[in-house]
């Protein structure tokens, strides 16, 4: 523990620091895969949304979220095995977004796995991000593990038919979170059909990792924390023993447990999003399991939000929150609970008050 | 005194809501409470437009990305201690605070026809809400 207050205060001075000469670090706990037999550690970045504001001029506040993110995992050691961007890189999916993004992201010394999200995607339908930076769907193992990308944020036709003369509108109308004319992200089903396949070869013992932008269960339809085929994708899950859904998107700590799967979502670089339990106006199924994130203060750019990094113990993914403003969290799974768990204020009498959102 | 008040304020509602007869001014009917709701509703969905608006600051960037549905703005906690100014502000402060701050943008005169409907809108998301003035 104490090691971990040294390496957050290192990192925080680390960020003020620019091209530091690396100091080799041993801080970062590491666990042994006890059925995968390997340990590795990979990171986290998501949802920076780099906004152009006109020619080379792009909002700052969003870039020094994601600059101070890549410095951070620049700077972990044992270095991680990989990076997994989140998606939402981009803010209108323009190209000088993406290539703003990709211009950065090519700072970071680990290689990167890449998910879409519907910032990316919306404008010209995902087609500069397959030809620029990452098939929209893919799988790999790694160390034991296998890991499935999906893109989660397609739709339905009728929706998209709608906007097919004007790729701005549709971008604009999708990059809107409380738009009353929106539509809900879909896994859909060709997708899931290779999955399946993918999947088929894989042993019921083997640890899976799903890496996806929207949160593959049900929350919040108005705001899109939701995937309309998620029972889908879930079910072919169902043979796995050990499976965990990383996700984008929401821009907040949240966790939950569903059958056999472990979902964790990841903070956002840019800027945190209120729990949907906040809007009075609607009913929503935020899970009860997740203790909030502290409530966010405008005063500092960088409250509520930053970065993660996850381990993997027996197949089980130990999910460390690198938040800038606010205590660092662990949400691990817990073997005898069957669910994650917050290391630290899990219990209710652990809380503190800005935990408590209205 | 409640007449005296009545015959001085009634005017002024009357002629912003533009009713027609004038003769029992302290009496209003159905067609005045639609007709007042309308005027408000106008305003709240221009206060709407402007909120989801990303030419409001000086950077592309709108309020809805932050409080979508206008979560997080608590107009029912207001007026309240602000840190970051340092005293007990109102809505229309931490307004302005946000347009100059998230949107670099140049804060509105209270008056300002878009700052009254950006806290029409939010207050009406945020309807139902009870009074909490000074709540953290
Ligand atoms: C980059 C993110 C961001 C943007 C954009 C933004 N805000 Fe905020 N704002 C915040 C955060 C974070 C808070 C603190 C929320 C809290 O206290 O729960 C806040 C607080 C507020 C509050 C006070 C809330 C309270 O609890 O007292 C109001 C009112 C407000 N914002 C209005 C606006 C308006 C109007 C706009 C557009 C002009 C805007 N904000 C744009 C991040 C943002
Ligand atoms: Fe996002
Ligand atoms: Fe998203």
């Amino acid at each position: 523990m104490g090691g971990k207050i040294d390496r957050r205060t290192f990192l925080k001075q680390a960020g003020a620091l620019t091209a530091a000469t690396a100091i080799p670090l041993s801080l970062v706990e590491v666990v042994w895969g006890k059925e995968s037999g390997e340990k590795f550690t990979f990171a986290y970045i998501s949802d920076s949304h780099l906004t152009q504001i006109k020619g080379t001029k792009f909002v700052r506040n969003f870039d020094n979220g994601l600059k101070r993110a890549i410095t951070e995992v620049n700077f972990m050691s044992p270095k991680p095995d990989f990076v997994v961007y989140g998606g939402d890189l981009a803010q209108l999916g323009k190209r000088e977004e993406i290539d703003h993004g990709l211009e950065m992201m090519s700072s970071l010394r680990t290689p990167v796995r890449w998910v879409i999200g519907e910032h990316d995607y919306y404008l010209d339908l995902g087609k500069y991000w397959e030809e620029k930076v990452s098939p929209l769907n893919y799988s790999f193992d790694h160390k034991g593990v296998h890991f499935v990308v999906l893109n989660s944020i397609l739709t339905y036709d009728s929706w998209l038919d709608k906007w097919s003369k004007d790729p701005m509108a549709r971008m604009l109308q999708m990059a809107r979170l409380d738009n009353p004319q929106g539509s809900p992200f879909m896994v859909k089903d060709p997708q899931i059909e290779w999955m399946t396949k993918d999947l088929a070869k894989v042993d019921r013992k083997t640890p899976v990792v799903v890496l996806s932008h929207s949160p593959l269960y049900k929350i919040f339809k108005p705001w899109n924390f939701w995937t309309e085929d998620a029972e889908k994708v879930q079910k072919a899950l169902k043979r796995f023993k050990k499976v965990t859904v990383l996700h984008g998107h929401v821009h907040q700590v949240l966790y939950n447990q569903e059958g056999n799967i472990s979902f964790y979502a990841m903070m956002s670089t840019a800027w945190p999003w209120p729990y949907p339990t906040t809007y009075n106006q609607a009913q929503s199924a935020v899970p009860k399991l997740t203790v909030f994130m502290n409530r966010g203060d405008p005063h500092s750019e960088r409250d509520g939000t930053g970065w993660g990094y996850l381990d993997l113990d027996s197949g089980r993914a130990g999910h460390h929150y690198e938040l800038w403003e606010n205590s660092a969290r662990t949400v691990k799974y817990d073997s005898r609970r069957k669910k994650p768990q917050d290391t630290k204020y899990q219990d209710p009498k652990d809380r503190i008050p800005p935990q408590k959102h209205y | 005194m409640w007449k005296k008040f009545n015959r001085i304020t009634t005017p002024v509602v009357l002629a912003t809501a533009l009713a027609v007869s004038a003769a029992h001014a302290d009496e209003f009917t159905e067609a005045d409470l639609k007709k007042w709701q309308a005027e408000f509703e106008a305003v709240a969905k221009k206060g709407e437009a402007i909120f989801h608006s990303n030419k409001l600051g000086a950077n592309a960037v709108a309020c809805d990305m932050c409080h979508p549905n206008g979560t997080n703005t608590h107009p029912e906690t207001y007026p309240k201690f602000q840190k970051q100014l340092g005293q007990v502000a109102t809505l229309r402060d931490m307004i302005n605070w946000c347009i100059e701050n998230p949107l670099e943008g140049k804060p509105l005169k209270f008056d300002d026809p878009r700052m009254i409907a950006l806290e029409a809108y939010i207050t009406w998301e945020r309807r139902g809400a009870r009074l909490q003035p000074g709540m953290h």
